[in-house]
């Protein structure tokens, strides 16, 4: 059972923040390769985004994958939606919809 | 925790019987695994949706029993 004060702040965040990025450890120093390679692909496009740690907080750990029915980490929301997990932002950034997604966006590299 | 490649197989197509699959043991430890699914079943349905499908498939062991699965799906070369 998640508490609702932590889907709350996951709600919270994902709203106030154009781009954020659930992964474990940080993004100067990931923990997993998945996270990681996702850390990559953001810094490449040179695309600013709020990156929370979920090893720091067992309750946004599980919370997110309820709030997205999504079972692994990382996780990438932008503008409140939810993009995918590695796979899917691998792909589409290699397909060239993430970039063309990020534009028609608005969000543009710092 | 580990689990077998004809374990995955078997929860995959179970649930979507017309899949076709290909697995892949990345390394070769049963936990990290790549899975390539095709199937008619995705067709209208969105790369987050047709990934949950696959996470629906394998009941709760991604992220539990085993550790990382890599998905990729796609649509029948007849839908495609």
């Amino acid at each position: 059972m998640t508490d609702p004060v932590t889907l709350n702040q996951i709600q919270k965040d994902i709203t106030e923040n154009a781009i954020v990025l659930y992964m474990k450890g940080t993004p100067e120093a990931p923990q997993c390769g998945f996270s990681s390679l996702v850390v990559q692909i953001l810094s490449h496009l040179k695309i600013p985004f709020k990156a929370i740690n979920v090893l720091s907080d067992p309750n946004v750990r599980d919370g997110i994958k309820k709030f997205s029915n999504w079972p692994t980490i990382p996780q990438l929301y932008i503008h409140g939606e939810f993009i995918g997990g590695c796979d899917i932002v691998k792909e589409m950034y290699q397909c060239g919809e993430l970039q063309a997604l990020l534009k028609s966006k608005e969000i543009q590299a710092a | 925790m580990a689990i077998e490649a004809y374990e995955i197989q078997q929860l995959i197509q179970t649930a979507i019987p017309d899949a076709t699959l290909h697995i892949e043991d990345l390394a070769g430890d049963g936990d990290h695994y790549a899975v390539h699914v095709t199937s008619a079943t995705f067709v209208s349905k969105s790369r987050i949706q047709q990934h949950q499908m696959v996470y629906a498939a394998l009941k709760g062991r991604v992220g539990e029993q085993l550790h990382a699965l890599s998905i990729r799906t796609s649509l029948p070369p007849s839908y495609a």
